[in-house]
């Protein structure tokens, strides 16, 4: 075992030590830091996808504020029971606006990635207020407080922006309107047209609450009726390396 | 019978020495040795077989082409090839035709329990019983029709949702929030509403609330209030009640009106999670089945 005898000289000159120390550290780096500035082609192109709207992100903060994702994962793995049970199995691309994302193991709750449109928001307002009036067997804790708490989006454009220095496309004007669209999503009543022509026509406009103003549950359900519906999946063709 | 020992003198010493503590150089089991050596082997292997190494463009694809997505899309499809003969004849025959084919009704109603507790349950409960705002689907009490084409129709466009063009949708006005009665009119009619299932509480009001009755509700909600199904208009002389039927809680409906949403359920509307044919006609004929089916 000559190579190993020779271990010692290593061992005794410590400049050595130290390069090839680094030498095995720099090895060690590369290979969990290189595929990550690939990570673009881990993500499949897909038509619908865009980042969330004002409203939609101010839920989103308050999903992630009030712990869901402690019981709740957003991801529906590709395996027959989860595809039967929650739909189809979750892309990539479905969570590249989502920072953090919302993955998980942890199950206490239903995944949630693609509850949007399952539920009336008068369902997501009695589950909300009192789970156990619709699930009797849930475990879930009360969140009516959520209506009480009226929001402005004072600071969502900063919000937004912070998002895009991480790498969400919002346009300059996006950021702009950034007020206006998250008050205009929560009010049937509003002009919308310049929400709808920056998100898309599938934006969800109405009183997610049920009550006048603009409520951190509007904000919560605005959101979870967004999720899972964006992609459009007639023209999407698995791509079976993925 | 253990091997014998190797003698201590035999070994020798891994040759450090710290403050006289030295270290016997005794091999390795061999058994350990060689599982070992066989995981080296077969983790290479596998890297081979398997998607694996990350390369520019994407990962290698593996020598035997498996990949996550095949394999759940084989399952599906085999699964489906399975049902397939009964799925089809669920969704050709006529559905009325079903509860005299013993072993389609059989099928559909196994199936239909299975859908009804994924997609049903959490509105209308594990059981079927409803909840405050959910109708109950055990008894034969039905806001929209209770025989199986009624019930299809339901769940394939749902109710006033914004999914389906022909969803069921009625709107019952908001009497007291639009200022459509006086506040006296409601507080009579809500009594008449109540003496209807003979809960009644105050016989003058009752009175005056049957005009205000005949003049507003009744075009929906039948003279006797019988209900009305075209509109999705509850009877409210049978005491069953949807949001309930105490004074609080029936002024409350007629203040502001009610209407439930129920989200069409056809694939047809929700590509990537709704029902097909088969699976409405399998959870129409389940709720058909529970007891209230007309």
């Amino acid at each position: 075992m000559a190579i190993l005898d020779k271990h010692a000289i290593l061992e005794k000159n410590v400049t050595l030590l130290a390069v090839f120390a680094l030498l095995v550290v720099t090895i060690g780096g590369i290979v969990q830091i290189a595929p990550l500035f690939w990570l673009e082609n881990t993500i499949e192109e897909v038509e619908g996808m865009r980042p969330y709207t004002p409203l939609e992100l101010a839920g989103r903060d308050i999903y992630i504020r009030e712990g869901c994702y402690v019981c709740h994962s957003q991801m529906i793995r590709p395996m027959r029971d989860e595809v039967e049970r929650y739909g189809h199995y979750s892309l990539a691309a479905e969570s590249q606006y989502d920072h953090p994302f919302q993955w998980g193991s942890k199950r206490t709750g239903p995944d949630l990635a693609r509850v949007g449109g399952r539920y009336s928001d008068e369902w997501h307002r009695d589950h909300l207020r009192s789970p156990q009036s619709v699930v009797p067997e849930s475990v879930m804790p009360k969140y009516g407080f959520l209506e009480n708490r009226a929001i402005d989006g004072k600071y969502i454009q900063d919000v937004m922006a912070t998002h895009r220095f991480v790498g969400v496309p919002y346009t300059e004007e996006m950021l702009e309107n950034a007020k206006a669209d998250f008050a205009a999503q929560a009010d049937p009543e509003a002009d919308t047209d310049g929400l709808i022509e920056r998100y898309g026509d599938k934006v969800q406009v109405r009183n997610f609450d049920g009550k006048p103003g603009i409520s951190e549950s509007d904000a919560l359900i605005a959101y979870l009726q967004m999720l899972g519906t964006l992609v459009d999946f007639s023209t999407f063709t698995p791509d079976a390396s993925r | 019978m253990a091997k014998k020992p190797i003698k201590k003198e035999d070994v020798g010493t891994t040759g450090h020495s710290w403050d006289g503590i030295q270290e016997y150089d005794n091999p390795m089991p061999r058994w350990w040795l060689w599982t070992f050596y066989a995981c080296i082997v077969w983790g290479i292997g596998y890297t081979i077989a398997y998607p694996a190494w990350p390369g520019i463009s994407q990962a290698t694809s593996g020598l035997l082409g498996f990949s996550a997505r095949g394999q759940v899309a084989e399952q599906i499809a085999a699964v489906d090839a399975k049902n397939a003969p009964m799925n089809d004849k669920l969704a050709s025959v006529e559905l009325a035709a079903i509860d005299g084919d013993a072993e389609l009704k059989g099928y559909a109603i196994s199936a239909g329990a299975a859908v009804f507790k994924t997609w049903c349950a959490q509105c209308h409960g594990a059981g079927a019983a409803g909840a405050k705002g959910y109708p109950n689907l055990l008894d034969d009490d039905w806001l929209w029709g209770g025989d199986i084409d009624a019930i299809h129709y339901t769940i394939t466009h749902g109710i006033r949702n914004t999914d389906s063009d022909d969803a069921r949708a009625t709107e019952m006005p908001a009497f007291g929030r639009d200022e459509l009665l006086e506040k006296e009119q409601l507080d009579q009619v809500v009594n008449f509403v109540m003496s209807l299932s003979g809960t009644a509480q105050d016989a003058a009001k009752v009175e005056e609330g049957a005009v205000v009755f005949a003049d507003n509700c009744a075009s929906c909600h039948g003279e006797q209030g019988e209900g009305m199904r075209d509109l999705g208009a509850p009877a409210l002389n049978d005491a069953i009640w949807l949001y309930g039927g105490d004074y609080a809680t029936l002024l409350e409906t007629v203040t502001n009106s009610r209407g439930g949403v129920m989200p069409a359920w056809s694939t047809d509307f929700r590509p990537t999670q709704g029902l097909s044919e088969a699976e409405i006609c399998a959870v129409a004929t389940y709720v058909h089945s529970l007891g209230g089916g007309e």
